[in-house]
């Protein structure tokens, strides 16, 4: 007999190792995306226990209590209660607890055994607890409770058996009566007696050892002191920059080299006419020159989920709280605007951890400032066409130096900005707190860590697939139609449309020194960024007839000057080149006003750094 | 965990320096100048483990202003700004 699937809902507190054990449950077998009518992300994923039961898993927002303080606490307390809509009432719930540090939890897991759904307590990470000298009696716990409870190590193969066992155990005997939901929102005076009621439950079931984790203290010692700790964040991001350009540089070679070959095979193998230059310039140059910075986008990916997983990521917002104060930021503001290093879509979106409205609205305009992984495609080009890579003082390479130097920029700029809007716009406000836990640090979990970096690259290749192919046909048939007429000298792409419409933007860009083909290339990179590089290849590629299968780096540095490739740097800085970073600050702050605002004010910015830029390189004879 | 200190005088963790150990005494949120109502502000300490009886250390203070604070609440650590640590009573 088919049973029905079962539906099972993680909560936890953050930092409980949620996601990893979401992770080890369901490998690769996810679904992202948003609860209707709100932007919290919902992942929901799938396994089979070992008796054969289809379950589905939700990995609900993390959370301290049901109170719903944010958006994405809400979402967690209405799924348990059944309330979210369009969702199914889960039919087993599994309270996640980090075994180190159980206090919280356990105040949580009281607080929900009110709303009556069944539940189980997985106490996770249960072998670093076992490490430390901690023991926890099981058994009692369950009683004192009245709740199963189980322990799970997520992170080690088969450290799940037990707690899919007991899933097995306990959905075959699920109550088919409706529980009693009991729980309203719980005032102050309760809040302390369920914490005093968790507490007395440790003290009788969990015995705590006398020292705390040594590794963490010693590490802290040096990573949060006032002057080192900044020392070490500023090399971490600087060692990050660094591997972004020298590391993915084999892999991205190999990846170009494989391009161009499939382009030549095309080239040499099609008939010469309208479908071999759709293939080869449209489709292979086009796509192929995004895909190309596919390995930088996995090591920033890396970077970013292995300092989360490690604990660092709270660490770094505990430093930079007051010197992004002075800025008018929150320190929660760091870790989105960190992740906007890699897109500003999940940065914007990981905003909703800053509960405050205006600290929000502030952290959402300047997040497309940092520079996001979708620039790197345009930057490296234009650096390794135009930046000599020699070393200087014998150890840095100079182009990983500009590329540092334009991140820089970009930090610079949105702080410069934050700071204007606190002074300008949102000045009679007093600070928002910053609350946080900084959890014990722990071995990144590797296979946690491959499902992310996986998850992100599938996305990026999802866009190339989709978002930047599409634009890559629409560029080709700009470039290549009307087709020129018999007998005609120019280039053939002089008489296309392309050329018609950048011909026309073009006085508009001249002061900032961009040609045509830059005008040109700048409409779809309006898709996404990267879209740019390959709308550059394509015109480029097009106008060059014969020696299409030219690396485009080399025809840039012969049709620019360095003065053209420093303020094409310069306006990407800050360029809104982004529909979709626009699209979901519509969606994340409710408003057009302010999708319009940031759109204006990056614009204006991008405009004036690049004329400045241009004119300076001009004056130094650059031009 | 329900050790008391009379023989120290009370003072708001907001002002222990690093290398402060104590216990917590009470939770005064209305005097904390937060920018959360005071329910507000007690729930959410409350919900980070500051709870009466609570042994507290001052680890780590942020470079300007001494500010945060990273405060070890039992066994587990929190970061908090001095302005909300105001209201936790420590002796």
């Amino acid at each position: 007999m088919e049973l029905p699937l079962l539906h099972l809902a993680l909560v936890g507190t953050p930092n409980s190792g949620k996601t990893s054990l979401f992770n080890a449950l369901t490998g690769s077998r996810q679904k992202v995306a948003n609860y209707p009518g709100v932007t919290v992300e919902r992942k929901e994923g799938f396994f089979v226990t070992p008796l054969g039961r289809q379950v589905s898993v939700v990995d609900l927002p993390g959370t301290y209590s049901l109170r719903g303080r944010s958006p994405d606490e809400e979402i967690t307390r209405d799924f348990v209660l059944g309330k979210a809509t369009g969702e199914t009432v889960p039919d087993l719930v599994l309270c996640v607890a980090d075994s180190t540090n159980l206090r919280l939890t356990i105040r949580l897991l009281l607080e929900l055994k009110r709303t009556g759904r069944p539940m189980i307590l997985v106490l996770n990470m249960f072998d670093i607890a076992s490490r430390r000298g901690i023991s926890v009696d099981v058994e009692r716990l369950a009683k004192e409770l009245g709740v199963p409870v189980v322990t799970s190590i997520a992170v080690r193969k088969g450290g799940t058996a037990d707690l899919l066992a007991l899933t097995d155990e306990i959905s075959a005997k699920l109550a088919a009566e409706p529980q009693e939901n009991s729980w309203r929102a719980l005032g102050v005076a309760e809040l302390r007696a369920t914490q005093r009621e968790a507490d007395r439950i440790i003290a009788d079931c969990v015995s705590l050892p006398a020292r705390p984790d040594t590794w963490t203290a010693r590490i802290d010692a040096v990573v949060l002191h006032p002057v080192g700790g900044l020392i070490v964040l500023a090399l971490i991001l600087f060692v990050m920059f660094q591997a972004v350009f020298a590391w993915a540089q084999p892999l991205m070679d190999l990846l170009n080299n494989g391009f161009d070959a499939l382009g030549e095979f095309v080239h040499a193998t099609l008939p010469a006419g309208l479908f071999q230059s759709f293939l080869q310039n449209g489709v292979i140059s086009g796509v192929g020159s995004v895909i190309v910075f596919l390995p930088q986008i996995i090591i920033i990916f890396l970077f970013i989920l292995l300092l989360e997983d490690f604990g660092y990521m709270a660490r770094a917002a505990f430093l930079m709280d007051r010197i992004m104060g002075g800025a008018g930021l929150h320190g929660r503001a760091f870790i989105p605007l960190l992740s906007s290093f890699a897109c500003a879509i999940p940065g914007i979106m990981a905003t909703r951890v800053i509960d405050n409205k205006r600290d929000r609205l502030t952290t959402i305009l300047i997040a497309p400032l940092m520079t996001c992984s979708a620039r790197i495609p345009v930057y490296t080009l234009i650096i390794s066409a135009f930046i000599p890579a020699k070393d200087v003082w014998g150890f840095i390479n100079l182009q990983g130096l500009v590329m540092f130097g334009l991140y820089a920029t970009g930090i610079a700029s949105a702080l410069a900005v934050s700071f204007l809007i606190k002074f300008f716009m949102l000045r009679d406000y007093a600070p928002a707190p910053f609350m946080l836990e900084l959890p014990d640090y722990k071995m990144p979990r590797l296979k946690s860590i491959a499902i992310g970096v996986y998850t992100r690259a599938k996305m990026f290749l999802h866009r190339a697939g989709t978002t930047i192919f599409s634009m890559m046909v629409l560029i080709w048939f700009l470039a290549s139609f009307p087709q020129p007429p018999a007998g005609a000298t120019e280039p053939a792409i002089d008489f296309s449309l392309a050329a018609i419409i950048g011909k026309a933007l073009e006085p508009l860009l001249a002061p900032v020194g961009f040609n045509w083909q830059i005008a040109v290339a700048l409409i779809p990179g309006m898709a996404a960024r990267e879209v740019a590089v390959a709308a550059l290849g394509t015109v480029y590629a097009i106008e060059g007839g014969k020696e299409a299968a030219e690396q485009i780096g080399q025809v840039l540095s012969t049709k620019w000057s360095l003065a053209t490739a420093l303020s094409m740097l310069a306006w990407y800085i800050f360029a809104p080149q982004c529909a979709s970073t626009l699209a979901v600050i519509r969606r994340e702050t409710g408003s057009w006003t302010w999708m319009a605002t940031t759109f204006a004010y990056m614009l204006v910015l991008a405009y004036a750094a690049s004329l400045v830029t241009y004119n300076v390189a001009v004056a130094l004879g650059a031009g | 965990m329900t050790e008391t200190n009379d023989t120290r005088p009370h003072m708001p963790l907001g002002l222990a320096l690093r290398g402060y150990t104590g216990i917590i005494q009470h939770l005064s949120a209305k005097d904390a100048g937060s920018a959360l109502s005071e329910i507000e502000l007690e729930s959410r300490l409350i919900e980070l483990g500051f709870v009466e009886g609570a042994r507290v250390e001052v680890l780590h203070e942020g470079l300007v202003g001494r500010d945060p604070i990273a405060v070890r609440v039992d066994n587990i650590t929190i970061a908090v700004r001095r302005r909300e640590a105001m209201a936790i009573i420590v002796a």
